[in-house]
């Protein structure tokens, strides 16, 4: 008997697991990303060896998900060797897709080995990093000498307990995208647009009038609900990090975008944000005509809504009484160094030039197309008013102007700092934000259960 | 000696299974070991700490995870439903002697299972699309009803990931039952024919009993396929999460909490769950439908 159950047992395992063998594992290339404001590379995986090939040189190894750092990279290595003779450096830089790139370094430091020396790591991924006793080196003292011209909010971004874990590569500040042309037709002047009352007003109007979609209540993302937490002053945590995810003040944000929505001032939009395929199909084709996005949409226009070119205008986010703040950063990717390696310093100190230098971010904004975090920049005409610059081509005014606009407002959601926020954010996109826009639960009983359901799983 | 080692008889079965054993002991016992462990521990990076039960005291009050209980049951039920009638079926009209183009379908009905389930997956979620534009949409349209938003609806979102489903696997196991069908003697349907029986009594009452194995065989692997499906609710969703978690599966979960949220401990108590779940499941059905019996004998 013992030996029929036995043998039951071992038939059995061995089914399943050859099974197991044929149906796991297949397949996992993809470019997912979640709240990064950058293009993440296809399904391909790529080595190269950039920088100097002098003998002497040290060899750093670098990962990123995003092809057009290469490039960037690429150049600044190329200046760093110029200027330091003695440093020479040369990079073996791996590009792999988004998912790979996040488990295989995660998979690495739990392993405490085969880990890069320097990495990029997007933000919705970059608290699980810094969970525990972090394995990435504390970046403050390299930071330093460039630290009074960056916007200091996306250096607390990637911040912990007073150690700066990652460096910047935009501000991401939050504006509004419209499309002056159709606004025009609809006799709306988006220039007039300055609180989120004019919005829903211009919104419910250019519907009447046109039949078509103003603005976007997104699903899938969470940007303007950031943006408005921010000006309200509120957060998903409080002080000490607790959740208070149905606070009034959330509450408030969350009931202003669906009165908007009653309104028909905004609607739901296919793939639930316009930073996906269907999104920025629906705006090339006119079917909507504002956006309250993050500024590093602006590469989106210039390369995937070609039709919109001069058309498309980029004002500050309405605003309301007694807010805040104008502007919150969001997504990013933060570039952090492994920490114990063998040539770890030589690593931060690179990096701390690659990234927040001038000459960084010159070609942050050239190269990549985002908003620099060095404000020095924001302020160097030859720079903003260069003619020859895509971005300033393809849009009816200039990007710098509104950034130097909300300059001293772009505040930063603390919360995004917390190793909470992933699964915050998770179930925002997920749940809560289908269940207000789609379901038309209301956002008392929608943040109520996100409050009951993230305090089961965190704390 | 040696020579004498090699040929003997009594050796050698154990030396041609040694790659085999070998293989199953480092990438799967070891593995099943460790995640054992893992699931009574915490893991951040480097430093890792045991949590007895507390891993598994989190799962059962967690309405996520239960969630995705339920969506792989009823994915597993609903492929069982599907897949293994209608490919006998068309086993059967393949199989049949009137058929013409035996070969042509055989090949259409399998080159879905060589395409890649990411491709199909992508193909699927725009053919799922929402708007007005996406072909199901479209062919909705043709009987007059507005659009559907497909992915973001339970019950449409379930019927999308059976259809990928069908699409997927209809072949294979059209091909398991084919072979099935082909070892059945000729003489049992000639002597039927002399009894008189017609087309119907013949299925019924020759070809599902002789199918017994594979139907028993494709009823084994149906039930782990649909409790451990993955990348196809992942493609479907872009590898986000899907709407309400309407597309969450148990190995999805599994993904999210260990690979995505780095809580490696909790997702190896996830997959043991699954392991109990789909051992319990196979072992009470291949019991009842006698799988084991033959070794009474």
């Amino acid at each position: 008997m013992k030996k029929r159950v036995f043998a039951m047992f071992t038939v059995l395992v061995l089914i399943l697991t050859t099974l197991a063998g044929c149906g796991g594992g297949s397949g996992r290339e993809t470019t997912a990303k979640e709240s990064t404001g950058e293009e993440t590379t296809g399904g391909e995986t790529t080595a190269d060896i950039i920088g100097s090939d002098s003998e002497d040189a040290v060899q750093l190894e670098l990962w990123t998900f995003i092809a057009q750092h290469q490039n960037f990279y690429e150049a600044m290595l190329e200046k760093w060797n110029e200027n330091n003779p003695d440093k020479q450096i040369s990079i073996k830089c791996n590009v792999m897709p988004y998912d790979d790139m996040h488990n295989k370094l995660q998979i690495a430091l739990t392993a405490g080995d085969g880990a890069p020396d320097i990495v990029d790591i997007e933000l919705g991924k970059f608290a699980n990093f810094t969970q525990g006793t972090p394995e990435l080196m504390d970046l403050t003292e390299y930071a330093a000498p460039y630290r009074e011209d960056i916007v200091e909010s996306r250096l607390q971004l990637y911040s912990k307990d007073g150690a700066l874990y990652g460096l910047p590569t935009h501000v991401g500040a939050t504006v509004a995208f419209y499309n002056a042309e159709l606004l025009e037709e609809a006799d709306i002047n988006w220039e007039d647009i300055k609180t989120w009352d004019d919005y829903e007003e211009a919104g419910s109007q250019y519907k009447e009038a046109t039949g078509k979609s103003f603005g976007t209540a997104d699903t899938y993302a969470t940007w303007q609900l950031n943006a408005v937490m921010a000006q309200l002053g509120t957060d998903y945590l409080d002080a000490d990090g607790n959740l208070q995810i149905n606070n009034e003040k959330l509450v408030q944000a969350l009931d202003m975008f669906k009165d908007m929505q009653d309104a028909g001032a905004i609607d739901t939009i296919a793939g639930g944000q316009p930073d996906t395929e269907e999104g920025k199909g629906a705006f090339n084709n006119g079917e909507f005509a504002a956006m309250i996005m993050p500024l590093w949409m602006m590469s989106r226009f210039t390369d995937e809504m070609t039709d919109l070119e001069g058309k498309i205008a980029i004002a500050a986010i309405p605003t309301m009484d007694g807010a805040q703040a104008l502007s919150v950063g969001g997504g990013g990717t933060g570039t952090a160094v492994v920490k114990n390696k063998e040539n770890a310093e030589l690593a931060a100190e690179f990096l701390a030039y690659a990234k927040l230098s001038y000459d960084a971010n010159v070609m942050v904004w050239e190269v990549l197309g985002f908003d620099p975090v060095n404000m020095s920049i924001w302020e160097d005409e030859s720079i903003t008013h260069d003619e020859n610059n895509k971005y300033i081509q393809y849009f009816v005014n200039n990007p710098f102007d509104v950034l130097n606009e909300i300059k001293d407002g772009i505040a930063l959601l603390e919360s995004q700092t917390s190793s909470k926020y992933p699964s915050i954010n998770d179930y925002f996109v997920a749940t809560a934000l289908n269940e207000i826009f789609e379901d038309g639960i209301s956002s008392q009983e929608a943040t109520d259960s996100a409050q009951d359901y993230l305090a089961s799983e965190l704390e | 000696m040696i020579k004498k080692f090699i040929y003997s008889k009594k050796i050698a079965p154990y030396v041609f299974i040694v790659p085999f054993i070998l293989t199953f002991l480092i990438f799967w016992i070891v593995p099943i070991i460790k995640s054992g462990m893992m699931s009574f521990q915490s893991i951040q990076f480097t430093e890792v700490e045991w949590i007895g039960l507390d891993n598994y005291k989190r799962l059962l009050g967690d309405s996520q995870f239960r969630l995705a209980v339920f969506n792989s049951v009823r994915y597993m039920i609903g492929t069982l439903i599907l897949l293994i009638p209608i490919p006998m079926i068309f086993a059967c009209f393949i199989n049949s002697k009137v058929m013409k183009g035996k070969e042509f379908f055989k090949s259409v009905f399998f080159i879905p299972a060589l395409t890649s389930v990411v491709v199909a997956g992508t193909i699927f979620r725009l053919i799922f699309g929402e708007m007005g534009s996406s072909l199901m949409n479209q062919f909705i349209g043709i009987f007059g009803l507005e659009p559907i938003k497909w992915l973001k609806n339970d019950w449409t979102a379930f019927f999308a990931l059976l259809t990928l489903a069908c699409w997927r696997w209809t072949g294979v196991n059209m091909l398991y039952f084919l072979s099935g069908l082909q070892s059945i003697p000729k003489e049992l349907y000639e002597s039927a024919q002399v009894d008189g029986a017609n087309a119907w009594q013949k299925f019924i009452k020759i070809s599902v009993p002789m199918l017994k194995p594979t139907i028993i065989y494709v009823l084994t692997i149906s039930i782990y396929a649909g409790l451990s499906m993955f990348v196809e609710s992942y493609m479907l969703w872009e590898g986000k999460n899907s709407p309400k978690n309407i597309g969450l599966t148990i190995v999805g979960y599994l993904y999210n909490q260990g690979i995505r949220k780095n809580n490696m401990g909790y997702a190896s108590a996830v997959g043991l769950i699954l392991l109990i779940i789909v051992m319990v499941i196979n072992v009470a059905q291949l019991t009842v439908t006698g799988l084991f019996k033959k070794e009474e004998k």
